[in-house]
């Protein structure tokens, strides 16, 4: 809070409702543009199941669908304790704040340990993304939505470590929640992810 | 002042609704799993979109606070919305209707 008023006074004159505002609009405005990135993808998808569907019943059931389920359980999961970490600070809980990223982050690792052993297992039985167009696919999104965990992780790594310094308070956590944001998104592709990809009936 | 009034603004979401809003999401998730084992033809990838769908508001509105955002936000969430629609549905009609 001391932070604020710092800047206030004497550093920049930024009206802090202003730069909460703005801070939180910008990462919706980016927010869209990762959508249409993903958006491209999902148009390749409709096109190349519309034309190949028996193709995409075939081979999606190469996919470990019990991992796949497991880590949509998980990251719904980390989006809870995410939410609850935001709540947590804007009501100055700086420990509870700390407990729920950790677990947020911890939950984002098994994700990632889950995904690295789904394409260790296809590499193993001579699955790479050349294998198909409904690989290619495969391969593509999940390791694109995969970059935006890792990017993800590090953006809420940060935050943890900012938070352990002492540096958010009830009056001062946008990037807590503007971070939050971010992760919300990596859960919100996946969630159209799964079925798309795992769930072909 | 302003400090103050930022402070004021944010909105406080209950712990317990959060948890309400994550067991529906985990509720959602077990029948969209269910429902790829029945065979509904096409069907199925209908009911499988639009139980995500339902998925994604309920983490926009909820997790991300979208309920209590201004209209200029809403826009903007709304906007790429109507695009990725457009993108889709004229890919649809592309691929279908040739």
């Amino acid at each position: 809070m001391e932070e604020i008023g710092v800047h206030h006074g004497h550093v920049h004159h930024i009206d802090p409702v202003v730069e909460y505002e703005s801070a939180k609009f910008g990462m919706w405005l980016f927010l869209a543009t990762e959508l249409l990135l993903f958006g491209g993808l999902f148009a390749a998808y409709t096109i190349f199941r519309a034309k190949y569907p028996a193709l995409f019943e075939e081979q999606h059931h190469e996919l470990n669908k019990t991992l796949g389920a497991l880590n949509t359980i998980i990251l719904i999961f980390s989006s809870l304790t995410m939410a609850m970490g935001v709540s947590s600070i804007q009501k100055g809980k700086k420990t509870l704040l700390t407990i729920f990223l950790a677990l947020t982050i911890i939950c984002g690792i098994i994700f990632g340990v889950n995904k690295y052993f789904e394409y260790s297992a296809k590499f193993h039985h001579h699955i790479y993304p050349s294998t198909s167009i409904f690989f290619a696919l495969y391969f593509m999104m999940t390791g694109l939505h995969m970059l935006h965990v890792i990017a993800g992780l590090g953006v809420l790594t940060v935050i943890l470590v900012l938070n352990i310094k002492g540096k958010f308070s009830e009056r001062y956590n946008t990037p807590v929640e503007v971070g939050g944001l971010y992760w919300h998104l990596v859960d919100l592709i996946w969630i159209y992810l799964f079925p798309l990809l795992y769930l072909i009936a | 002042m302003a400090i103050n009034t930022a402070h004021a603004e944010k909105h406080h979401t209950a712990y317990l609704t959060y948890v309400f809003v994550w067991l529906a999401l985990t509720v959602l998730t077990l029948i969209t799993i269910w429902v790829s084992y029945i065979d509904f033809g096409v069907l199925n990838i209908i009911v499988a979109l639009s139980v995500a769908s339902v998925k994604a508001s309920l983490v926009a509105l909820f997790f991300m606070h979208l309920k209590y955002e201004d209209t200029m936000t809403w826009v903007f969430v709304l906007y790429p919305l109507g695009l990725l629609a457009l993108l889709i549905g004229l890919t649809i009609s592309d691929v279908f209707y040739r």
